[in-house]
């Protein structure tokens, strides 16, 4: 693997390698006094975040630093970015300089293949870490790591993803990845939160959240984004909440095996009640917590082993 | 190269230990590990066998079977993958990870003794070496290995050793299990 760029035509083999490679470093690091592996050591990382994050960017430097790469974040605030310069500039740059991997999250759909052309034929590798309305595929990564671990498996397992998909690209990443290793999606959404070609997805569509509950084994909810609307996808935040927020009475609807889940950040009573977020039936810390060591095992496949030229 | 045992096949194998062999090996070795520990002697640091994957840790598990039957005394047994530690990574594709699992009461000044089927270059010992540190600081550290083939790279000997097999860096030991490959042998390629 030379780039992740895309769930989307990332094969069963590879993604199930990467989540049993987290799955090991998960372990060898447990109750570890030194949580520190010298595998990536004189490797360098750069994490080039062209839109706020707390969770990735924190968990992509801990991963590094835990592989004892070195780890360097450019911001576009505080960067020569500030000053006009294009993205290709400041990639080539940092490529220039010395990354071995450059980790990526853009506002525009499309910015991390864009960038991987850009580096082709450099040893360079590009992680996308969220771009636009695209893709973010370690964040499906992790939910599929936190989903082996609390279901025992993905094959033939249902999971709803529930929200605003329109906007998301943990949910387009998710449909590709989980679909891949054998579950069922359905999509549940508003009319207006649905992206246009949603029906040539390997998917189910429904409008009704109360009607899917019973039959799933996980529930995904999504954050509504405020920041990539500008329009009325729906009357009112408090509508919104009563028709396709995770109520404690929605809850109680589940089968009790099921598992919620939130890529965060958290949009509490909005789309998801403060209760159900903080009881043990959602996974939201632990996905947080696996968000570490499945980025460890995509660099870890990304830069341990030979050099790959593409 | 004198044959020691059996007939080369077409594909240029040769048995160098057969099943039975590999069963006295790790009982002598069995042994040797009993009377250089001085398990069970009351002053005695306790022992834990560690092996390194594959091959190494079902060995592991079948020489404290062994220490079991010979002396009484349970020695843990625990599993340690070294290749986020190899320094030849870079050499190979992508390896896959290997499960490590220590035995309950960790390897904190412990006897260990680390535990695998052939002793070639060094490196995945110095790798092993370096991955205790990371898990404690065991009060010594001994190695066991079935087949020890010569052409060390680094400054590292067997405590334990099975069979000493003379070999070119052209031929290939390939030591089979039970528990992993059906049968138990050690064979020459090449």
């Amino acid at each position: 693997m030379k780039h992740l760029l895309s769930c989307d035509g990332l094969s069963r083999d590879t993604a199930t390698a990467v989540l049993d490679t987290a799955e090991a470093l998960k372990q060898t690091l447990l109750g570890r006094e030194v949580r520190k592996l010298p595998t990536l050591r004189g490797r360098t990382v750069i994490t080039m975040f062209y839109e706020n994050s707390t969770r990735t960017r924190v968990s992509f430097e801990i991963a590094g630093k835990w592989m004892s790469a070195d780890v360097i974040n450019v911001s576009s605030s505080g960067s020569s970015v500030s000053k006009g310069e294009s993205l290709r500039d400041t990639a080539l740059t940092l490529a220039a300089a010395g990354a071995d991997c450059v980790i990526v999250r853009h506002p525009a759909s499309g910015a991390a293949h864009r960038l991987a052309s850009w580096l082709s034929g450099t040893h360079t590798s590009v992680v996308n870490a969220g771009d636009g309305m695209h893709e973010h595929p370690t964040q499906a990564l992790l939910d599929a790591a936190t989903l082996r671990e609390r279901l025992g498996g993905l094959d033939g397992r249902r999971i709803a993803i529930v929200g605003d998909v329109l906007h998301s690209r943990v949910a387009r990443s998710n449909v590709h990845l989980l679909t891949t290793l054998g579950a069922e999606v359905v999509l549940v959404a508003p009319p207006t939160l649905l992206p246009a070609g949603v029906n040539s997805w390997p998917v189910t569509v429904s409008h009704e959240l109360d009607a899917e509950l019973s039959a799933v084994d996980a529930v995904m909810m999504l954050r509504v984004q405020a920041e990539r609307m500008h329009g009325g996808f729906f009357p009112s935040a408090r509508e919104y909440s009563i028709a396709y927020g995770l109520s404690e009475a929605r809850l109680r609807l589940l089968p009790d095996h099921a598992v919620v889940l939130h890529p965060g950040p958290m949009l509490r009573g909005m789309e998801i009640a403060s209760t159900v977020a903080d009881s043990p039936r959602a996974a939201i810390t632990d996905q947080v917590r696996n968000g570490v060591h499945v980025r460890m095992a995509v660099l870890y496949h990304l830069l341990a082993g030979e050099e790959e030229v593409a | 190269m004198p044959r020691t045992r059996g007939a080369a096949d077409p594909g240029g194998r040769r048995e160098l230990l057969s099943a039975g062999d590999v069963a006295r090996t790790v009982a002598r070795m069995a042994h040797q590990v009993i009377e250089k520990t001085t398990l069970g002697a009351p002053d005695a640091a306790p022992v834990v066998l560690i092996g390194i994957p594959t091959r190494g840790a079902p060995l592991a598990k079948r020489l404290a079977a062994r220490i079991a039957d010979f002396s009484g005394v349970q020695v843990p047994t625990g599993v340690l993958d070294v290749t986020l530690y190899r320094d030849d990574l870079r050499r190979h594709p992508n390896r896959p990870l290997e499960p490590t699992s220590l035995p309950e009461g960790g390897i904190e000044d412990k006897l260990v003794v680390l535990v695998d089927d052939v002793l070639y270059s060094g490196r995945t010992v110095r790798a092993a070496l370096d991955a205790l540190r990371d898990h404690g600081r065991p009060r010594s550290v001994q190695l066991a290995v079935l087949v020890d083939r010569g052409h060390r790279e680094l400054p590292i000997r067997a405590d334990y050793v099975g069979k000493n097999v003379p070999t070119a860096r052209s031929e290939g030991i390939e030591v089979l299990l039970e528990e992993l490959d059906g049968r138990d042998a050690v064979e020459l390629v090449g």
